[in-house]
């Protein structure tokens, strides 16, 4: 079948299977492999897009889901906003040292950056309990923890200024 | 103009705009043109006889290109995957070594074994012709646990291997350790359990291979910490293929942990599949296929007993563990146990006399192999509880009888009665500096307060030693290493003045292409943007062991340090020619090769330039260029160590244990990149903590299943269940690495699992509870509470 939605701001129209799950569209059809594929039990949160700015585990979701939809990965986030192709978020976890191999890196910086726009001053309880769909193996979350609230700080501080 | 960025400083990683924005190349990112796609059929059963494969429907499904068995595998006369270990008994005799094919042949031992690797043009078909693959098995009975595989009526893995034990190992003097066992005034016994692991990098493994008939070439990507191992290993001795006709690459790799540095069965046949198919295959397991066949951790039943004097001092420690091997030997399998083990049970302290008995034994499970820390957390796990069961049962003060017997700074360098010597160390330092940093001074109010609330709060202590930078290649080989340990470095600086160097370590989340890159813009003076790392292709880098036992930094980056000192050493002698001195007057510093005493200067740009472009250059005694190679095989292991500091509280209604406080103060010699290291112990201390309080894998006893076969049952740590870890180090540095460096990927996954389990001990001490094994979930403290003789109630 035919889909046509918005990917990463860009008018999109593919021929697609309705079995295909958004996660293979983005990494198969799509070349866009930013977007990790680390379970398959929808635990452990690499995959994790924006589906009209909601957090969504795309290894769950049917592409059909997507037609008419707005799909944002983490390939459009820094196109989004920012100085040096870096989202405030991406900003922030490379500040704070809150990645280490890379692979959780996309689907942790696309959760943190809906929780940090639901919630502008998260409390450190907060971003954990907001955390706890995504799994890191690297770093204990500790600086992950406090990339988000500083990239939240810095979100917030950034659309204030504009 | 960039800076120089050096030892010490805390630059952000090269490595991270790549990953921020999606734009890394793992595995199972890469296309190839023409790629098929292959699924690994498994066997369900535990132990059974393949009677027979009927591959006839499977062949016959559409888009299938190939289906291919253990018996394709013999007919093409290949090899079985080696061990890379051979450990003896204490008589001399090897430990039983029964083959590993890469697809199983007349047996399976576990469930996941590989039975067949089916190809087709799309993955869906793949997986589709993989159900209609008939296999007839005769199912055996099957053993997983080591106390009952040792059992005399227990099923037998092996028709060649006697109650399924692979090795009786021993190290130490048991005469020394008997005796003073009767002289002592007091006797601490312990049991144990360590819970066996899974390793769990969020990458799971991936392999792709191509082969190019044109140049007899074959090409494997593969999610590797070592791939010039897997090339030796694969080359030489499973599809006895020439080396130099075989490419394997690891590109960015999605966390290892231990688990990614073995040979694998799958590389092994995807390379010779992509051969016979003529196209390029790509294999992606799944989440679960990893449970079932990512080599396991731990899993080891120990029994232990503390001899001491009347006054705590320590004179013996008597060691006895059945450490589970799964089922087959994987590649560092029997090494781990027992020489990354042992070796380690003096621990901090000065006990005289040690006596470990290893028991190496195989089970219908998953093979067992290394996993982050690998011996060296089961060995501290040990040391430390049983100082704590001695503390309580002679009343002495559970750090005072620490300090007791802790080996004194000044006592460095120190040779335990169990083969290492600790070339520097300052425990007491750790101690003290962790003390402090814990505020364990003000505990009593803490508990108190939690009392009040009706939780039991506890505190846990973990002074620990480890062994890493594996490992000085000559004491490695008289263990059982059947190759070298050493590691090499190229140090290219191009004719600007910009540098690639081209190590044999992997970098898979360590940081490396940052902290190797802080190591040559000191030495050599040039601007840390203008140096690049590369490693992980076979075809680029020289050679190499991998990375894994914390060696990148300590054998790796000595390599990378002398490399770079060769670099200056040519450069003096350009130098003396271009500025027409002796080469003994040229100085050279950062970056600044002059003659003394003269303002005189040459830059290491200029060097370059003259090096590449050799108008005006000594060519009569000098070649052109300047890029230098080092291997460095290390003299020692290098001993980090430290301090952990554990508080938890209990909530008695649920028997949920909440990690409360954390501290760690660590000895990891020099600090090239202090925010790189905060990150690694963080993520160490974190795996331990899932080792204590979470992590369980889990079979079946009747059927041999795997029963925590997902993230859904096998729980590992999220965000949620820690609190901020205050973590510091307190250096001593190592007396034999070039930078003093002493490697620091380890750490906290084997300080980490005793300070935890001290702590939840310690909270429930009242209740008369001495031990708890890991993982203290709530299920388990719930009954401990249940069966306590005292009532549960918080005062």
């Amino acid at each position: 079948m035919q889909i046509s939605f918005t990917l990463n701001g860009r008018a999109t129209t593919v021929d697609v299977d309705p079995a295909t799950l958004v996660s293979d569209l983005l990494r198969e059809q799509l070349n866009l492999t930013g977007t990790h594929v680390g379970c398959d039990t929808s635990q452990c949160g690499a995959c994790v897009v924006h589906l009209d700015g909601v957090p969504v585990k795309s290894c769950t979701l049917l592409a059909p889901a997507l037609d008419g939809a707005t799909l944002l990965t983490i390939e459009g986030l820094g196109a989004t906003a920012g100085s040096n192709g870096l989202h405030p978020m991406q900003e922030a976890f490379r500040e704070h040292h809150g990645l280490q191999c890379g692979f959780c890196t996309p689907g942790m910086v696309m959760t943190a950056t809906a929780l940090a726009a639901a919630n502008p001053t998260p409390t450190e309880a907060e971003v954990r309990h907001g955390l706890e769909g995504n799994i890191c193996r690297c770093t204990g979350y500790q600086n992950i923890v406090i990339a988000v609230m500083a990239g939240a700080a810095a979100m917030h501080a950034t659309s204030a200024g504009e | 103009m960039g800076q120089v960025i050096g030892i010490g400083a805390a630059p952000k990683r090269k490595e991270d705009q790549r990953f921020l924005t999606g734009r890394g190349n793992y595995v199972s990112d890469i296309k190839r043109p023409g790629m098929t796609f292959g699924v690994f059929v498994r066997s369900p059963h535990a132990h059974a006889v393949l009677r027979g494969i009927d591959k006839a429907a499977a062949l016959a499904a559409p888009g299938v290109v190939a289906v291919l068995t253990g018996e394709d595998v013999a007919a093409d006369g290949l090899g079985s995957l080696p061990c890379g270990w051979g450990i003896s008994d204490a008589k001399g005799v090897p430990m039983k070594e029964p083959p590993f094919p890469m697809l199983a042949q007349g047996k399976v031992r576990f469930v996941g074994d590989m039975v067949a690797f089916v190809i087709a043009e799309t993955l869906e078909q793949a997986k589709s012709a993989a159900e209609l693959l008939s296999v007839d098995y005769e199912v055996l009975p099957s053993v997983v646990g080591v106390l009952d595989a040792v059992r005399p009526d227990a099923p037998q893995l092996f028709d060649d291997v006697p109650n399924n034990v692979c090795c009786d190992w021993e190290l130490g003097d048991k005469a020394a350790v008997e005796s003073a066992f009767r002289k002592a005034a007091h006797v601490a016994k312990l049991s144990l359990v360590n819970n066996r692991l899974i390793g769990n990098p969020m990458e799971p493994r991936a392999a792709i291979a191509e082969y190019d008939p044109g140049k007899s070439h074959h090409t494997l990507w593969t999610t590797s910490q070592f791939p010039h191992v897997v090339r030796f290993l694969m080359s030489a001795l499973v599809l006895k293929l020439p080396e130099h006709k075989v490419r394997v690459v690891a590109p960015d790799v999605g966390g290892g942990f231990g688990v990614k540095q073995f040979h694998y069965g799958e590389e092994a046949v995807i390379t010779w599949a992509a051969k016979r198919v003529l196209r390029p295959v790509k294999w992606v397991a799944d989440r679960s296929e990893g449970y079932l066949s990512d080599r396991h951790g731990r899993d080891h039943v120990t029994e232990a007993e503390l001899a001491l004097d009347e006054n705590g001092k320590f004179l013996a420690l008597r060691v006895k563990t059945l450490a589970n091997m799964g089922g087959y030997l994987s590649t560092f399998g029997p090494n781990i146990p027992t020489n990354l083990y042992a070796p380690l049970l003096g621990g901090v302290y000065t006990t005289p006399a040690i006596y470990c008995n290893v028991k190496v034994v195989f089970t219908n499970t998953v093979p067992v192999d290394a996993y982050r820390g690998a011996g060296r957390p089961e060995a501290t796990f040990v040391v430390e509880r049983i100082v704590d069961v001695a503390a309580a049962e002679m009343g002495i003060d559970r750090v005072e009888l620490r300090r007791r017997n802790m080996i004194p700074k000044e006592a460095y360098p120190y040779q335990t009665p169990v083969l290492v010597q600790y070339d520097s160390g300052d425990p007491m330092g750790c101690l003290d500096g962790a003390l402090v940093a814990a505020d364990v001074k003000n505990f009593g109010v803490r508990k108190a307060e939690s009392a009040r609330n009706g939780k039991f709060r506890g505190l846990g202590f973990s002074t620990y030693v480890e062994a890493c930078g594996l490992a000085p290649s000559r004491f490695a080989g008289r263990l059982g290493a059947r190759g070298g340990l050493y590691e090499s470095a190229t140090v290219r600086v191009h004719p600007a003045g910009q540098v690639t160097v081209l190590i044999g370590t992997h970098n898979h989340g360590q940081g490396h292409e940052t902290t190797f890159a802080q190591i040559v813009s000191d030495k050599l003076g040039v601007p840390f943007e203008n140096v690049d790392i590369v490693f992980g292709d076979t075809d680029r880098v020289q050679f190499g062991m991998g990375t894994y036992g914390s060696r990148s930094l300590v054998v790796g980056g000595a390599a990378l340090s002398k490399a770079a000192d060769k670099v200056i050493v040519k450069g003096k002698k350009i130098a003396a020619h271009l500025l027409e001195a002796s080469e003994q007057d040229i100085h050279y510093e950062s970056g600044k090769f002059s003659v003394a005493g003269t303002d005189r200067v040459k830059t290491i740009e200029e060097i370059a330039g003259a090096a590449y472009v050799p108008h005006n250059y000594p060519l009569e005694i000098l070649e052109p260029g300047l890029e230098e190679q080092a291997y460095y095989d290390p003299v020692n292991f290098t001993y980090p160590g430290g301090c952990h500091i554990a508080e938890v509280e209990i909530d008695p209604e649920t028997g949920i244990v909440t990690l409360v406080n954390y501290t760690a103060v660590d000895d990891v010699g020099t600090v090239i990149n202090p925010m790189i290291v905060e990150g690694q112990l963080h993520g160490g201390i974190v795996q331990g903590v899932g080792q204590a309080l979470y992590e369980n894998a889990v079979y079946d006893d009747s059927s041999g299943q795997l029963v925590s076969g997902s993230l859904m049952d096998y729980c590992v740590p999220r965000a949620d269940h820690l609190p901020m870890m205050k973590v510091a180090t307190h250096s001593t540095l190592c007396t034999h690495t070039p930078m003093g460096v002493k490697g620091c990927g380890e750490v906290g996954t084997i300080g980490s699992p005793a300070a935890v389990i001290n702590a939840v001990v310690d909270a429930l001490s009242h209740l008369g509870v001495t031990h708890v094994d890991m993982p203290a979930t709530p299920n388990r403290i719930w009954r401990l509470l249940q069966n306590a003789s005292l009532p549960v109630a918080a005062e």
